[in-house]
């Protein structure tokens, strides 16, 4: 549910980093906030535990500039991607316009991956939402790892992609590897499902 | 979705350009009787929907209404699991600077900061008046 200013001439979307607990969404929205310290006027705020695992959501606004005439700024959130967190994680995403999936690619977490994938259908069907229409992209994190088994990209495309078709990237949110790309590519996916609004 | 060229437009809802005037208008009016340092109309997925302050409030407005949308959802999340429809005071007090909670309707709340002298009471009143007009603009 996009907030579209037409007298203001802005645009306020929101976009929702999803996945497993301790999968790196928390880890991508740092890496953002680093790299474009310099354009974002606020600092993250992030609502956690004392062991740095969400508990309610980080949040970062992010403006974009202009974009068909309008002042664009994206607020990203993270959900808290433990189990047992899901009624904060469904508020969280009340009112999302578009989602990044944040997979694990370490073997050990493959049904973690695909569990949460579930959930977030369950979760946006909620709210009347599809996860075959919202805007979505997947990032396949952690390719950084040497000392422990990766999934192959072909199975988690098989496991999460197959029925989706969505953009997906390998990424590392830790070195900051495809963060941009993944972020890039879910706010033109974003704004392209809101051009018929902003005519 | 139909909509005015000088409209606001949601993919559930929508206020024409003429409602953010009078949203702007009743707000600055509100920010002026009551005395409070700021105020703002937000929906329920944390946008700034319109916003008042008496000039001297330099918050992080963005943030505290994707944190002020959150906690109303938690507070009223929280109501419904002890069996209560919604609770009606959400008012956090600080050392001088307080925050005041009031749902519009099913879409919208509104923000209040004020300081330590406002009273609750004048405030609670003012908010009651804020309240009527804002839905009198969907009537
Ligand atoms: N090697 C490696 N570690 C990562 C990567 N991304 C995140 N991590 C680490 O994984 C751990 C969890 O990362 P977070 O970003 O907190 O995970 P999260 O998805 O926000 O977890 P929750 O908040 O519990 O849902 C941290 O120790 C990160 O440093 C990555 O790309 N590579
Ligand atoms: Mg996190």
């Amino acid at each position: 549910m996009a907030f579209v200013n037409m007298k203001s001439k802005e645009v306020q979307a929101k976009i929702v980093y999803y996945g497993p607990g301790r999968g790196g969404k928390t880890t991508n929205l740092e890496y953002i906030y680093s790299k474009f310290r310099e354009r974002i006027k606020s600092d993250m705020v992030s609502i956690k535990t004392h062991g740095d695992r969400t508990l309610f959501f980080d949040f970062l606004p992010f403006d974009i500039g202009k974009i068909m005439g309008y002042d664009v700024k994206v607020q990203l959130y993270t959900v808290p991607g433990q189990v047992k967190y899901d009624a904060t994680r469904r508020l969280v995403l009340k009112g999302v316009d578009g989602m990044v999936f944040v997979a694990d690619s370490q073997v050990s977490q493959r049904k973690k991956n695909i569990l949460s994938l579930k959930n977030l259908q369950e979760n946006l069907a909620t709210y009347k939402k599809s996860i075959f229409k919202i805007p979505l992209v997947l990032q396949y994190n952690k390719r950084d790892l040497k000392d422990v088994p990766l999934l192959p990209v072909q199975q988690m495309d098989k496991d999460m992609n197959s029925q989706l078709k969505v953009p997906s990237f390998e990424g590392s949110a830790l070195t900051g590897h495809n963060v941009v790309p993944t972020l890039k590519k879910i706010i033109s996916q974003t704004m392209a499902s809101l051009q018929n609004v902003l005519k | 979705m139909d909509y005015d060229d000088d409209g606001i437009s949601f993919s559930e809802y929508t206020i024409e350009g003429e409602q953010i005037d009078m949203l702007d208008n009743i707000l600055d009016e509100y920010v002026a009787e009551s005395c409070a340092n700021s105020a703002m109309l937000i929906d329920m997925a944390g946008n700034i929907i319109a916003q008042q302050d008496n000039g001297a409030c330099e918050h992080d407005l963005y943030s505290l209404a994707a944190l002020a949308s959150a906690n109303f959802a938690a507070v009223d999340t929280m109501a419904k699991l002890v069996g209560e429809s919604e609770f009606s005071l959400l008012f956090h007090k600080g050392e001088s600077e307080s925050i005041h909670f009031s749902k519009v309707n099913s879409e919208f709340l509104l923000i209040t900061i004020f300081g330590k002298d406002v009273t609750l009471g004048l405030l609670r009143l003012k908010v009651a008046d804020a309240l009527t007009k804002i839905n009198a603009i969907w009537e």
